[in-house]
């Protein structure tokens, strides 16, 4: 795959020849686990396993949980104390779902700024980029809706203000609102919806998962270097690179299992360090709590809605500009989902021909800003909307949108980068010493390491 | 399909854009079902009125109750809250209408947002109106809360005045008033 040159899947038995005329699946997985992968990955590249790990877990406590829980606003919250309480091992399959969320969201974000460091989105991988882009939208709106499951404080009000959300767009936005709901407010009607959609959702993200893995085999991995694994013999393909199985399914399961110990030990010991205590009170529409707080993981998006209020010029501008129609709540509206599109829109923003931000010198610190930008929208986010944390978070949102806005499409254009490696294979040596290898580009032996 | 060199292409291309045209509805007519089962169902939308004894209710306190699934704030304000609300300049409000479905197109002065007793006497006593902020949906706090004395809500920081119409923060309109009004001396119909 990947237009890189290597082994194929040959049917060698009778039966293996029978079944591969009918349906070459084997030689589907066969090529899919083999596929020829940059040898110089590094450890950000185990991402991919655990975010697959994570949706599986996800899946599988899921539908146990789902088993035993009641969609029914009188019932739903005693029955995931039932869960709990009386179901065996109920509360492993909880805590491991509601944390499983955490890590699941935890990975995804560490596997985004990967690919925004590396260039993973740029050509020839926009569409792996914007099918992953789709993938995390479906994840958002997926956890918000099991969020509200276990129908606490948090859950009842977190619903209202995210669909409150929907109803901010100009004309219809009530009737969608409404739509959403079932009913005029979060009600009966809304849980059971949420239930039903949340049990579909994750097989929907299955799928473009499906794809996603697919779109990247067709254009081969990224790397470290952003330089393309050659393919210009079989030779020097496997200069660059080494089969996916075993080298880095042993190397990312090896990681998996050390981000399982921490994962265990929050399960086990503090598994409500990352939720709200106002959750265990039961949902009461007559009563708001103090602060209305997401999930750590929608901090960042939730203060971008935030920040912009009828007092920032550009949120003024707008609301006379279109004489109204997007006012004050409808622009926040607009900028969260917008802070998104722009991160989807990434691999057209950045005009540098340069991959990787390793041989970037100006983009690297304009990246880290960008990192250090999303710890503190994470961290505003759940901070009470006043000064000067209203401050904060607006200087915080424009650079969010500066950065994909005007220092991606700059940078390509006033920056001179550092020289590139030729291939893989020489940056691999020079990084671990040809001693690792034989020199000298294409000796086969040099992707041998001990066995 | 129908090619350029083919002679029939006008009638190739009248049965493509027929059939085309026939999928187009035929899938809208059966799609439309679906959809609209999300919509709020017979028993959620049946007309619904509720009735609320209000005898209890002194001056300076607020009762509030649920309807068609939201709070509504029933407040007997008190003459320093109504003189307050009667004294506000309507330059300096955020949101000019009343947003009052009693009184549509009405502007927000007090008058057009306070509820008149069953005579029909608007003594500003009585304000009705939807504890749900304009701006995503929470439910204010009352008695006094707020930079204006009236309601403040804790989501966002949107402060309301004694008329409960908006002064600052994000929600964009005043707290809204379903239809409303007295049926006798202590009993209000909402709906």
């Amino acid at each position: 795959m990947g237009g890189i040159p290597h082994d194929h899947y040959e049917p060698e038995t009778r039966g293996e020849k029978w079944l591969d005329r009918r349906l070459p699946i084997v030689g589907l997985l066969y090529n899919t686990l083999m596929i020829p992968t940059p040898k110089n990955l590094n450890w950000m590249w185990i991402f991919g396993v655990v975010l697959v790990f994570c949706l599986m877990m996800q899946i599988a406590t899921g539908i146990l949980l789902a088993m035993h829980y009641t969609p029914h606003v009188d019932m739903a919250f005693a029955s995931v104390e039932h869960i709990m309480r009386n179901v065996n091992g109920g509360w492993a399959l909880r805590y491991i779902h509601q944390n499983g969320a955490s890590l699941f969201f935890l990975a995804v974000y560490l596997h985004i700024f990967r690919g925004l460091y590396y260039g993973s989105y740029k050509a020839p991988r926009e569409v792996t980029w914007i099918i992953g882009m789709l993938i995390y939208v479906l994840m958002m709106g997926t956890a918000f809706m099991g969020y509200v499951l276990p129908w606490g404080q948090m859950s009842f009000w977190g619903a209202t203000v995210i669909t409150g959300l929907f109803g901010a767009i100009p004309f219809i936005g009530e009737g969608i609102q409404t739509w959403l709901l079932g009913g005029p407010a979060v009600d009966n009607a809304t849980l059971n919806r949420f239930l039903s959609l949340h049990f579909l959702l994750p097989f929907i993200i299955l799928g473009l998962v499906i794809v996603h893995i697919w779109a990247f085999h067709t254009t081969g991995n990224n790397n470290p270097t952003g330089v393309e694994v050659r393919r210009t013999s079989k030779k020097e393909a496997e200069a660059d690179t080494l089969p996916f199985w075993p080298y880095f399914v042993i190397k990312d399961l090896f990681a998996l299992a050390v981000i399982l110990v921490i994962f265990f030990a929050v399960v086990g010991f503090m598994p409500n360090f990352l939720g709200h205590p106002d959750n265990y009170i039961e949902a009461n529409p007559m009563v708001t709590p103090p602060y209305i707080v997401p999930e750590w993981y929608f901090l960042p998006f939730y203060a971008i809605l935030r920040a912009f209020d009828g007092e920032v010029w550009i949120v003024i501008a707008a609301d006379f500009l279109t004489a109204g129609i997007v006012d004050a709540k409808f622009f926040g509206v607009i900028a969260m989902f917008g802070a998104i599109l722009v991160m989807a829109l990434a691999p057209w923003l950045d005009t540098s021909s340069v991959r990787s931000g390793r041989y970037r010198p100006m983009f690297k610190w304009w990246f880290w800003l960008l990192v250090v930008d999303f710890v503190v929208l994470t961290w505003v986010g759940a901070r009470p909307a006043e000064a000067p944390y209203s401050y904060i978070s607006l200087v915080a949102s424009a650079y969010w949108f500066a950065y994909f806005l005007v220092i991606l499409p700059l940078l390509g254009v006033i920056e001179k980068p550092l020289p590139l490696p030729e291939t893989i294979e020489d940056e691999f040596n020079e990084h671990y010493g040809s001693d690792h290898g034989a020199s000298g580009s294409g000796s086969a032996s040099a992707s041998t390491p001990a066995e | 399909m129908s090619h350029t060199e083919d002679p029939s292409g006008d009638r190739r291309d009248f049965l493509y854009y027929a059939t085309a045209g026939t999928g187009v509805v035929v899938a809208g007519a059966a799609g439309w079902p679906l959809v609209n089962s999300m919509n709020p169902s017979a028993d959620t939308r049946a007309a619904s009125q509720k009735r609320v004894d209000v005898s209890d209710v002194s001056v300076g306190t607020q009762l509030t109750v649920l309807f068609l699934g939201k709070p509504i704030f029933i407040r007997r304000r008190t003459t320093e809250e109504i003189e307050a609300a009667r004294g506000v300049e309507m330059s300096d409000l955020v949101d000019a209408e009343s947003r009052n479905e009693n009184a549509e197109g009405a502007d927000a002065e007090d008058i057009n947002r306070s509820l008149p007793t069953v005579d029909g006497e608007n003594t500003g006593e009585w304000l009705a109106m939807q504890g749900v902020c304009t701006h995503l949906g929470c439910v204010p706090l009352g008695d006094g809360a707020g930079d204006f004395g009236g309601w403040f809500c804790p989501c966002h920081g949107s402060h309301y005045d004694t008329a409960g119409r908006i002064r600052s923060g994000p929600a964009p309109e005043n707290l809204h008033i379903p239809l409303v009004a007295f049926i006798d001396d202590t009993t209000i119909l909402l709906g």
